[in-house]
């Protein structure tokens, strides 16, 4: 179910995409289609790497542990839409040429810092596997995984550098994203106090460890 | 309770084109009696408009849904599709424009002598925006030079500064720009005096719809969008090189000049291709948008710094 709504944003494209592509006029995109596709799949990969970050907090304030199991399909599901958002400049705004697109992160701060973030999550969504999280052993895997801050936070700072004048969108992503960062770094402040007492316990299994 | 199926509509209950177009003929010809009060919404036909040669060759007229529906005029939204939702009662009558400074006779035109400044042609022309889009549009109108030889600028007239409307009331989008208004522009004066250089009432042979600028702009076709300030209200002849808005905004991206030129990059892209409205692949795009005869206007000046 979750799947399905996640795949809604991609599906609302699609059927006007073919229109656009088989007969040339697509009015839901209106009158510049390629950048429609380039905001649309950017601020799908922005709210879905946030949606993302919300799970620990959520899972912990609602104490709902079970939420984790939607954390990956959502970290991929934000891969899925920053590959859309990637291969649509890649193909209709650089034509495929690997050179132009190379000269553009180079010059340019907002795509430099674009690509950094795709960068990113390239080793996320390839060590998203249960069998990586054996291979690199939890501790290194949970401590690879927070690269998702950064890469949200490249996502906020690649949006706040692309527009001309009004950042009110990308300052609200930004603010969201602080506010689920504070959080975490407020849980990390207590959590030495708070692991104290199941430690000094010793025989309590250490819930703490739960990936975050 | 009864609950009515809707008729399904199938494609031969819809409104003929003919018909409907027929209709608006009809209403703003009618209006046209009635003080021109129709103006005040655009779309009234300006059918007297002499035809010329500006054109573009085989390159293809936007649609006017794209040119309508595709804006930027950041006091009614930044978004592309804002303007034309924002703008749809945008009081364009009464109007003044006022053309003043450093001119023996200084002038004031209302909403209907507007129209009458000059004859009015139609010239079609490339439109091409900073941010690496173009369309092209059929403007309608008349060159900026036909008014300055009626107010007779004196020999202190060395730029040209215009001022658009602003009304927070009308516009409260406008706040949240993230630019100064009332937006202002400037051009030197034998920039204003080119015979490229248009002020433009109408375009697809109808007055501008408000999103587009209703119910007088300018429009330099050599010059990337920004600087054809739209919905004019102040033209004054000055002295020494008047602020303009995105230049006063980010100095260091938008210069006075803003010539289109693929050769000097936006800090933050390439102005090196543009995407046209339509097309699904980016073009060349043209030193002075494909106007060379602008040129001599710039020599011996280096445009990477004046730009």
């Amino acid at each position: 179910m979750v799947f399905a709504a996640c795949l809604v944003p991609f599906l609302l494209l699609l059927w006007p995409f073919w229109k656009l592509v088989t007969t040339g006029d697509a009015p839901e995109l209106g009158a510049n289609p390629v950048e429609y596709i380039t905001h649309y799949t950017g601020t799908w990969t922005i709210r879905f790497l946030l949606i993302t970050l919300c799970v620990t907090p959520l899972r912990k304030i609602l104490n709902q542990p079970k939420l984790v199991r939607y954390r990956r399909m959502l970290g991929l599901f934000a891969f899925f839409y920053v590959c859309l958002h990637f291969m649509t400049w890649f193909i209709l705004d650089k034509s495929f040429s690997l050179s132009d697109m190379w000269a553009d992160v180079l010059k340019r701060r907002f795509i430099t810092m674009g690509m950094l973030g795709f960068a990113m999550l390239l080793p996320l969504a390839i060590t998203s596997t249960a069998g990586w999280v054996r291979r690199l052993g939890f501790v290194k895997w949970q401590r690879l995984h927070r690269l998702i801050y950064f890469a949200a936070l490249a996502g906020v700072i690649h949006y706040y550098w692309l527009v001309k004048s009004d950042v009110r969108l990308p300052l609200m992503y930004g603010a969201i994203l602080a506010v689920l960062m504070l959080y975490r770094f407020f849980m990390w402040k207590q959590s030495p106090v708070k692991r104290a007492a199941p430690r000094a316990a010793a025989t309590t299994p250490n819930t703490a460890s739960l990936p975050d | 309770m009864l609950i009515k199926k809707p008729a399904d509509l199938r494609y031969s209950d819809i409104t003929p084109k003919q018909m409907y177009v027929n209709r608006r003929r009809f209403l703003t010809g009618s209006l046209a009696f009635g003080a021109l009060a129709g103006a005040a919404r655009g779309g009234m036909k300006l059918s007297d408009a002499k035809k010329t040669s500006y054109n573009v060759g085989d390159e293809k007229i936007t649609p006017l849904e794209a040119i309508t529906h595709y804006n930027n005029f950041y006091e009614f939204g930044t978004d592309k599709a804002d303007p034309a939702e924002n703008a749809k009662n945008f009081r364009t009558s009464p109007w003044t424009l006022k053309v003043e400074g450093a001119v023996a006779k200084p002038m004031t035109f209302d909403q209907d002598s507007l129209l009458k400044i000059a004859p009015l042609e139609e010239r079609i022309y490339r439109h091409r925006c900073v941010e690496a889009w173009s369309i092209v549009v059929p403007w309608t109108g008349f060159p900026l030079a036909a008014l300055l030889s009626q107010v007779q600028p004196t020999s202190k007239a060395k730029f040209v500064a215009f001022e658009t409307y602003y009304d927070p009331k009308q516009m409260p989008r406008a706040r949240w720009a993230g630019i100064e208004f009332p937006y202002v522009e400037g051009l030197r004066l034998d920039e204003a005096m080119h015979p490229l250089t248009l002020l433009a009432v109408g375009l697809y042979g109808e007055t501008l719809p408000n999103q587009d600028g209703a119910p007088i702009r300018l429009v330099v076709p050599w010059k990337y969008g920004f600087k054809s300030a739209k919905s004019l209200v102040k033209i004054r002849l000055v002295e020494k090189m008047p602020p303009t808005t995105w230049n006063l905004s980010a100095p260091n991206e938008y210069g006075f000049y803003s010539n289109v030129n693929p050769k000097v990059d936006h800090p933050r892209w390439s102005q090196a291709k543009e995407r046209r409205l339509g097309e699904l692949f980016k073009r060349d795009t043209l030193m002075f948008n494909g106007y060379s005869e602008v040129a001599s206007l710039y020599a011996g000046m280096d445009l990477r710094k004046n730009f």
